[in-house]
């Protein structure tokens, strides 16, 4: 056993390197800008939760991966034990404050941060928000704008064939003016939009990942959400829940324009 | 109890518990092997997703058509590799295999309170991991709707080829893998309550028991319902219900004639099952850890009892978050605030348990061998999929985060990071005791190195895969413009993940030899104080020539008085001092 002594201590020195590389190397990689590029109002309040929870948990991922790593230097260091036992009391208090600091963190970041802005997504919508009724289905998404009268015709799935996608009854006469479009979301810039997500077979997820959106679409259910665009542009909606062998390419694109192109566009549709 | 002598009685179907024990460990890792070549498939096509696999071709001409893997193969193989892993390798390795090995011996018991049902239990295991390989053999395919099989996907056949018999198949299987693990579970709850050793108080039994009664608890009454669940799932397919679909549904143009059912209930139901399911196979890793651990740093470990009400504590919140898994599915916004607030409080009993493992480090004179090693890495992925879980416990963050893969990177940090180490820190540790023979030191830390720089590079880069919002279970990502930064990072991740299934194979191929040609183990190689150690390398049949008497607590390290640096639970007071 005589050279048990230096070649635990190089190794436990490789260890502890290890763990401080692994706690370094992280929270260097992960300190920069992740997220899609910003593009709706509510997204910033769900950005600044996320890079909350981000920093508290990288200064503690670094800092206990260099006491981790400082502790194992030093063990590896030792030939005998130098602290056996510790007090009770002292083992509880230290680690239940521990515990707790790290849960007032991440309750308090919740509450603090992420319940506003929660509130708001889940709260009430704009009356005077864009009103669209998104229809997933395998393997893409219907949007049915209500027109000019602002009521939606009677859907039935019965009606549906390959050019009357949402099954539209045409002799309900809140039908004449609806517009659908299949995979294409035209919505105006800087105004509410409520997107009521519906699905016709199996459970699809409206994810909008510049919009900080996404939301189940649920055959049997109806599910409003809304959100404000903040930006002119063309933007990839993927489908977020598997649904089958499509999922991967269930593309649609939300198209957010002026409000000058906006009311443009509901007249080309509504002509043609 | 006299030992049987035939080889069937004795090493098929036997009522031994560390025969079934280590029957279930066997065939866990022959699952492991399945589950993990399924994964590398899956890397294969999203590191390299327009390359040509002629090879593969040859050996799969159904999945591999023209050498490019179908979306048909990819889905089966996403949903196989998630269940093989989390229900038949980790769950039948690490709970019913090691906890069937180690829980009587540590009790100091001669066997588990029900032999017979724990054959019946093992049996059982074995028909349903048959019964989960068969589905790849069958019309259609293995099941294709996730490892969490979503109705109506998983309901109507014509919705993904996988919902054929490959999704009956599955639904079979897992009824009866419940089966086998609620055995199991009972066995280890009325073990723990009614046969212990004399002195064995339930504050001197090993944090390790300690983790698999409370894993047992929660699988007694998280799981049957999943059980429930599987059956109504299967009437809707076959037997023309609807607990799970609703009116008006239409599948590939032609509609569905039923109604009246809610997808969200299969939800809350699986992930009734599904969450606590997570801590049924992480206390144990955490629990086996707090045993490992001193015989490594010489001293006992920190905070014994908040450790074991921390772990009590982790088990009931973890019984009562399961929605935290569906914030964005059309579930109340108010119920997802309850289950972000109470998800979140599981950060208190957790981070005590952290903290225990490190403070055990405080002053410790730390001693390297592969189990010790693991145990470390184990500590580590434990905190940093902890932080991680700190972002989807958030219902505002998870808003952008669900199902992306952030969720993928945290998961294999957890249920396959944490659990697999403590697994691998248990087979090195405990190899002595089953087979009399010490595993291969220098392969097992090359196996740790790999292992641990292989899982922070596979599974800690995927999260920042998910920050880009990159959904999961997508067989390509090359039709997404905003998704083209991360072709690199799969490949990155794909290369890793090849090395790091190539160190797996060190693992198996040192179990394997060292089961036959390691060199001979003593009684007590770790210098261990649990009962388990007393006793011969492999233990007699009925463990116990004669019943132990316990006299203290089993974390006796460097005590005063003692000629050794330890002191087992079977010395007396009189020689060396008793601390609890």
């Amino acid at each position: 056993m005589a050279n048990d002594k230096s070649s635990p201590r190089v190794e436990g020195i490789l260890v502890a390197i290890l763990f401080i590389a692994i706690g370094v190397g992280y929270a260097i990689y992960g300190a920069r800008s992740w997220f899609p590029e910003l593009a709706s109002r509510h997204g910033s309040g769900i950005d600044a939760m996320i890079t909350f929870v981000l920093v508290a948990t990288g200064l503690m991922f670094l800092i206990g991966h260099l006491v981790f790593g400082w502790l194992i230097w030093r063990a590896a260091a030792r030939d005998r034990v130098t602290s056996r036992l510790a007090e009770p009391r002292a083992e509880r208090r230290i680690s239940i404050t521990v515990g707790i600091v790290i849960a007032l963190a991440a309750e308090g970041g919740v509450i603090a941060i992420g319940l506003p802005v929660f509130g708001e997504y889940y709260g009430d919508i704009p009356l005077d928000a864009v009103d669209i009724e998104v229809t997933g289905q395998q393997f893409a998404w219907n949007n049915h704008y209500p027109g000019a009268d602002g009521v939606r015709g009677r859907t039935d799935v019965a009606l549906i064939t390959p050019t009357n996608p949402v099954g539209l009854d045409n002799n309900d006469p809140a039908s004449a003016d609806d517009i659908v479009a299949v995979n294409q979301l035209t919505v105006p810039v800087d105004r509410p939009v409520k997107i009521t997500l519906r699905a016709l077979d199996v459970i699809h997820s409206f994810y909008l990942p510049h919009h900080r959106v996404k939301q189940d679409a649920v055959p049997g259910m109806s599910i409003p959400v809304w959100f404000i665009p903040t930006r002119e542009g063309r933007f990839e909606i993927p489908c977020a829940e598997l649904c089958g062998l499509g999922h991967y390419r269930m593309k649609g694109f939300l198209n957010v324009v002026s409000q000058a192109e906006y009311e443009a566009w509901l007249d080309e549709q509504a002509g043609s | 109890m006299s030992e049987p002598q035939s080889f069937i009685r004795k090493c098929v179907f036997s009522l031994d518990h560390k025969v079934i024990g280590i029957q279930y460990i066997v065939t866990g890792f022959v699952m492991a092997i399945v589950g993990g070549l399924l994964s590398l498939l899956i890397r294969l096509q999203l590191g390299w997703p327009t390359t040509l696999w002629p090879i593969l071709e040859t050996l799969m001409p159904n999945a591999y058509q023209s050498g490019v893997m179908s979306p048909e193969f990819y889905l089966a193989a996403v949903t196989m590799h998630g269940t093989i892993m989390a229900f038949f390798f980790v769950s039948y390795v690490l709970v019913s295999g090691f906890g069937n090995y180690l829980v009587p011996l540590q009790v100091g018991a001669k066997d588990m309170a029900f032999p017979l049902l724990n054959m019946l239990s093992y049996w059982i295991g074995l028909l349903s991991a048959i019964v989960m390989i068969l589905a790849f053999f069958v019309e259609g395919g293995a099941a294709a709707a996730g490892w969490t099989a979503y109705p109506p996907l998983s309901a109507i056949a014509t919705a993904v080829p996988g919902s054929g018999l490959g999704q009956t198949v599955w639904l079979l299987s897992m009824a009866l893998f419940i089966v086998s693990f609620t055995m199991t579970g009972m066995n280890v709850v009325a073990t723990v309550f009614s046969m212990r050793a004399k002195g064995m108080s339930m504050m001197r039994m090993p944090l390790t028991v300690w983790s698999y009664f409370i894993s047992a608890v929660m699988d007694l009454l998280a799981f049957p319902p999943l059980t429930a669940a599987a059956i109504m799932l299967l009437f809707d397919r076959h037997g023309g219900t609807a607990f799970f679909l609703p009116a008006g549904l239409s599948v590939g143009g032609q509609l569905i004639d039923v109604g009246g059912g809610s997808p969200l209930l299969w939800q809350h139901l699986f992930w009734f099952l599904g969450h606590p399911e997570v801590y049924v196979l992480i206390l144990p890793a955490l629990g086996i850890t707090f045993d490992i651990l001193p015989a490594f740093t010489r001293k006992p470990i920190f905070g014994y009892r908040i450790s074991v009400w921390s772990l009590i504590i982790a088990g009931f919140l973890g019984l009562i978050v399961w929605g935290h898994h569906m914030f964005v599915s059309g579930m109340s916004p108010f119920t997802g605030e309850y289950f972000s607030l109470a998800t979140l409080l599981i950060t208190i009993p957790m981070a005590i348990v952290g903290v225990c493992m490190l403070g055990s480090l405080w002053g410790a004179q730390l001693k390297m061998a592969t189990p010790g090693l693991f145990i470390l890495g184990l500590i580590s992925l434990f905190g940093t999929g902890g932080f991680g879980g700190l972002f989807l416990g958030n219902a505002t963050a998870d808003i952008q985060l669900h199902d992306t893969y952030f969720v993928v990177g945290h998961f294999h940090l957890m249920i396959g990071g944490v659990t697999v180490f403590g697994l691998f820190a248990a087979v090195y540790f405990w190899f002595p005791k089953m087979f009399g023979r010490m595993m291969n030191e220098p392969l097992g830390r090359v196996h740790f190195w790999a292992s641990t720089i292989g899982y922070y590079l596979v599974f800690l880069t995927q999260h920042f895969v998910g920050l880009r919002g990159a959904p999961r279970r997508y067989y390509s990502f090359a039709s997404y413009e905003y998704l083209e930064g991360i072709a690199t990072s799969n490949m990155f991740i794909s290369t890793v993940a090849f090395i790091l299934g190539a160190a797996q194979l060190l693992f198996l191929f040192n179990f394997a030899w060292s089961a036959f040609k390691g060199k001979r183990a003593e009684a007590n190689p770790w210098r261990a104080t649990t009962l388990e150690w007393t006793v011969p390398s492999p233990p007699p049949h009925g463990n116990f020539a004669e019943e132990p008497v316990v006299h203290r607590w089993p974390y006796e390290y460097s005590p005063d008085g003692a000629d050794e640096d330890f002191a087992g639970q079977e010395v007396d007071g009189s020689t060396v001092p008793v601390t609890a």
